[in-house]
């Protein structure tokens, strides 16, 4: 029993990274102070928690395996419409609803990476491409069943219910923002500890030189195929999130565009760290909402941002500060 | 019933062309490059939009010869400026690179040329059908496949018989290779993107006749390109010409007896090739693996 | 592994960081405040990018006439009015987001919006939820004022029942009963296919038809099918593009010579950019620029004419009459409270300078559904002007089209 708390202890984040995390979370914990001050509002953070969360759920097949997948929007729709779904014509329950999305969009994934886990590179890329976009099709031509076009509506969030008590998170941005808050500590506690675990390190020495870690005798497809499917399952959970958030789904949450802008958001923030794709969901939620505000050529300047990062900042906002200490260390 | 049964045969034909003309650009960058040009559907309408802005100029057919030319112009500037930099490294950059110029090619065009649709103004002969009991086949259309014909054949006879064409084939297999052969890989490679992006201008303007303008033209046509690619085969060119073409096939054959899963029956192939042949009909096995 | 990167020194870049964080909290709206008062804020949230920018625009420019309109004669409730506009980009999470922003930061007292009716529905789901007082100037399903109605949801353009109803009989009168149809399968086509089958069968017209796919591009096989059943209209449901190609390749066939060409919506901005061969057909107009007869008609198009360089077409109407109703409850309800307008505008009937055109147009009780007329006439090629392309030659009262309150399924809940 002790050898597991002294193994758990050791995985536990010390000194710098703990700092980074105690800063973090004091900001994330009170947005509602400061963040209407700088002309933001609560609805807006929930909107980067969301996202963040699904980022950090594409970071570690893309950031830490090394994987590139262009289609990472399917998995987070399909866990909005299933939460959708489950709450329009199932039962009114919102632990369920999230629960449904959540298998939903992590099974679509973990099924259709048996069947790609063999290839890489562009090719990989593109049929995660192609299979996003057949959901996205599936969701705006079914429309008896899914709203098609319009979406899918008629279903809220159901107050939550724990015995004696309830938790109604039904109105109100400020409440609804600290429900999110929890639910994104707990996926990213998991993602944490199995990022500090023996197979989170074999993640990374896959990333860093496949054949390596093939000689060594790591199973690869299978720990890339692991690795892709643990990425859907917590992309799911923000799409089932996101549809609480809205109390909607639309078709628009699977196309290949919001994929690339998950991507956007990992790179941006710096893929090879934990909180880089957090802070890479900050800053593209609020330059979208800014910049869209101030003109209609928005497109125009998210499109040179992109090419910008690309050029001149490969390695992201946090992925900076990381240039001088060793490569591997998460 | 036998001119429902011919006329959805030459229909098929005629989308299968297209989506060729266009995935064939698409597979040319995607080969040699290992980047997948996510703004192909925006060189597309760009190419589309210049031949509008031409012909006022140069006429219907001067607009039709530059405006793809203009637009390969334009691929070999991106090329130079922005996609050079990043060949050698993660795959990723090359994808958000891209997908960050279609955004910025496709404002363009809405600031330049307005977000309303605008109609491509044809030469009267061509907007007649070629007899009235085959109304439905104009003489556009007859056009549109001869001319993606005669490209088609003229980029293999180009690949296949002069030395560029080798050397970009070569260049496919093995790059470094071709490099240590003394050929200047730089300009192999711009050259190809330029290739690439011409294909695209011109199914634009032949695009442009058929379905008008508006700046999203090209987001309809890049979906179904990647997938006659992936079921052609990547990394094969004839494979990329059977995928669209079968596509194109099916497509309109299905729209015959189902209309409303015209679409749908291309993801279905999508899926039975990525279950059954993951390498596609004409691919490599180890290609990209 | 040591890679050859250009990044920028970590100075330069928390150096662009600071400046962009400064920046925001310089860029945060400061209240504007004139003579010590606020302006009443009036939020528009419409697809300004994507495929329905064309008529999106036309809405905002309606809006933004009535604005300097409306401030020029002394604002509302005496305090002058500002509009601000967001892009919901035609995606519902970004129109959802952007209204609570609207609501919640920018405190607007109304919202307006949006062309793209799931995302109008979606946004109605967060006013009703804030009680904020909601006008839809251009989302056309029916549920909007059927069975989702909302107490604080008013709507200005027509129902597909509306359209519909009016345009049938002159089209069965001219041409006859047997009809084919073109639909786009989607929530809305069906609506209006259905809206059709009923007034047709009404008549005792027959039909036969076909479902496209949304984007379909090429609808040569379902033409064919068309003249093999040899019907005496064609109705082209289609929308935007998509409706344009389909006229394109009617006329391109030669179809206009064997049968005639309808159906609900063609409006001026998709006329306008058809080349001459495909603007023909007999379509409604949800309000039409050219009326000679009403005096505040000609007056308002040569002052928008004189103030914008265009010609206003329904969506500009659209946007024009929704702020204008705003201006109309808020005077007579003293308040801008959600509850209290949402009562002063109902049965409201609008004054001419508004409705700009004859009759009496009003805001239904039942339903929240604007009653204007509806323009049925005949689209053509420019006559005397590059806006002259319809013209009109029966106009239908919207009441007469419009189904009953029970016919359309709304059941209004009262505010709590």
């Amino acid at each position: 029993m002790s050898a597991f708390f002294a193994a758990a202890r050791e995985r536990l984040p010390k000194g710098q990274d703990l700092i980074v995390l105690v800063v973090i979370w004091m900001l994330l914990v009170s947005v509602p102070f400061w963040l209407p001050s700088l002309g933001g509002y609560t609805a807006l953070a929930s909107k980067v928690l969301v996202f963040g969360l699904a980022a950090m759920g594409l970071n570690i097949l893309l950031g830490f395996t090394g994987v590139l997948s262009f289609g990472h929007a399917a998995y987070f729709g399909l866990g909005a419409y299933g939460a959708g779904l489950t709450l329009r014509y199932l039962v009114h329950s919102t632990p369920l609803a999230m629960l449904a999305g959540t298998l939903f969009g992590g099974l679509a994934g973990t099924l259709f990476g048996m069947l790609i886990v063999r290839r890489r590179g562009v090719y990989f890329a593109m049929c995660t491409i192609a299979f996003g976009q057949l959901w996205y099709y599936l969701a705006y031509s079914w429309n008896d069943f899914t709203g098609g076009f319009d979406g899918l509506r008629d279903f809220h969030r159901e107050p939550i219910g724990f015995g004696a008590f309830t938790f109604d998170i039904t109105n109100g941005e400020t409440r609804f923002y600290f429900f999110l808050l929890a639910i994104f500590a707990a996926a990213v506690a998991v993602m944490g500890l199995l990022l500090r675990s023996p197979f989170g390190r074999t993640l990374v020495a896959i990333r860093e030189n496949e054949r390596r870690a093939r000689f060594l005798g790591i199973p690869v497809e299978r720990h890339v195929w692991m690795s892709f499917s643990i990425s859907c399952f917590i992309a799911a959970l923000a799409g089932t999130l996101y549809a609480l958030l809205n109390n909607f789904a639309d078709p628009l949450t699977l196309h290949y565009s919001l994929s690339g802008y998950f991507v956007v958001m990992t790179v941006t923030g710096g893929m090879r760290t934990f909180w880089g794709p957090l802070v890479g969901a900050a800053l593209f939620v609020l330059l979208q909402d800014y910049i869209s505000s101030m003109t209609v050529n928005w497109m125009f300047f998210i499109g040179v941002m992109f090419i910008l990062v690309v050029l001149f900042f490969p390695r992201g906002l946090l992925g900076m500060r990381r240039r001088t200490q060793p490569a591997g260390k998460a | 019933m036998w001119q429902v049964v011919l006329f959805n045969v030459t229909n098929g034909l005629i989308i299968g062309a297209f989506y060729v003309l266009m995935a064939l650009g698409l597979s040319l960058i995607l080969n040699l490059s290992n980047v997948i040009n996510f703004a192909h559907g925006n060189f597309l309408a760009l190419g589309g939009y210049l031949a509008y802005s031409l012909t006022p100029a140069l006429g219907y057919w001067g607009a039709l010869l530059v405006s793809p030319l203009l637009t390969a112009l334009l691929g070999v500037a991106v090329e130079r400026l922005m996609i050079r930099r990043i060949y050698n490294r993660d795959p990723v950059y090359s994808l958000l690179l891209t997908f960050g110029l279609a955004f910025v090619i496709q404002d363009a065009c809405r600031y330049i040329w307005g977000p309303n649709g605008l109609p491509m103004g044809l030469p009267d002969m061509l907007a007649q059908p070629i007899t009235p009991t085959l109304f439905f086949i104009t003489w556009y259309r007859v056009f549109m496949v001869t001319i993606v014909i005669v490209t088609i054949v003229g980029l293999f006879s180009f690949l296949r018989h002069t030395r560029v064409g080798l050397r970009i084939r070569a260049g496919t297999f093995d790059l470094e290779t071709v490099a240590t052969l003394g050929v200047n890989v730089r300009n192999l490679r711009t050259f190809n993107f330029a290739v690439g992006c011409l294909l695209a201008g011109l199914s634009g303007v032949l695009a442009a006749g058929q379905i008008g303008l508006n700046p999203n033209m090209g987001d309809d046509l890049l979906m179904p390109s990647f997938i006659a690619i992936i079921v052609g085969g990547v990394g094969s060119l004839v494979g990329t010409l059977c995928g669209g073409l079968l596509i194109g096939m099916a497509a309109a054959l299905t729209t015959v007896f189902y209309p409303a899963a015209s679409e749908a029956v291309i993801y279905a192939i999508l899926m039975a090739v990525l279950l059954l042949r993951p390498r596609g009909l004409l691919g490599e096995e180890g290609m990209f693996s | 592994m040591s890679r050859f990167d250009t990044s920028i020194r970590r100075r330069t870049l928390l150096k662009a960081g600071a400046a962009l964080g400064a920046s925001q909290v310089i860029a945060a709206p400061f209240i504007v405040t004139a003579l010590g008062e606020e302006p009443v804020k009036i939020g528009m949230v419409n697809p300004l990018t994507g495929v329905l920018s064309a008529l999106a625009q036309s809405e905002v420019d309606g809006a933004k006439y009535a604005e300097a309109e409306i401030n020029k004669k002394g604002g509302i409730l005496g305090r002058q009015v500002q509009l601000l506009v967001e892009d919901s980009a035609n995606d519902v999470g970004t129109g959802v987001q952007k209204t609570r922003k609207l609501i919640d930061r920018d405190q607007v007292a109304v919202i307006l919006g949006d062309v793209n009716s799931g995302i109008a529905y979606a946004m109605s789901q967060v006013t009703n939820e804030k009680k904020v007082f909601h006008i839809v100037p251009g989302g056309h399903t029916d549920p909007i004022t059927g069975t989702n109605c909302k107490w604080n949801v008013f709507r200005v353009c027509n129902t597909t029942t509306m359209d519909a109803s009016a345009v049938t009989p002159e089209l069965v009168k001219k041409f006859g009963k047997k009809w084919f149809f073109i639909t786009p399968d989607y929530a809305y086509g069906h609506s209006l296919q259905d809206a059709f089958v009923k007034a047709l069968t009404k008549l005792g017209g027959t039909f036969d038809g076909d479902f496209l796919p949304i984007n379909n591009t090429d609808f040569s096989a379902t033409l064919i099918k068309a003249k093999g059943y040899k019907p005496n209209v064609l109705l082209n449901n289609m929308g935007g593009l998509t409706q344009i190609n389909c006229m394109k390749q009617f006329t391109q066939f030669g179809m206009q010579k064997e049968m005639a060409l309808g159906g609900a919506l063609f409006e001026l901005e998709s006329v306008k950019a058809v080349s001459p061969e495909a603007q023909t057909g007999w379509w409604d107009m949800e309000w039409w620029w050219n009326q000679p007869n009403v005096p505040e008609v000609v007056k308002f198009v040569a002052d928008y004419r004189a103030a914008t360089k265009k010609t206003p077409s329904a969506r500009d109407w659209f946007g024009y009459v929704s702020m204008h109703s705003v201006r109309l409850a808020a005077d007579k309800a003293k308040s801008l409270e959600g509850p209290k307008l949402a009562k002063a505008l109902e049965d409201m009937e609008l004054p001419p300078d508004v409705a700009l055109q004859p009759g009496k147009v009003r805001y239904r009780a039942g339903d929240h559904e604007l009653m204007p007329n509806i323009f049925v006439g005949q689209a053509h090629p420019p006559k005397s002007g590059p806006d002259d392309v319809f013209t009109v030659e029966a106009l239908v009262p919207g009441e007469e089209a419009a189904g009953s309150v029970a016919d359309t399924g709304c059941k209004m809940e009262q505010p709590a």
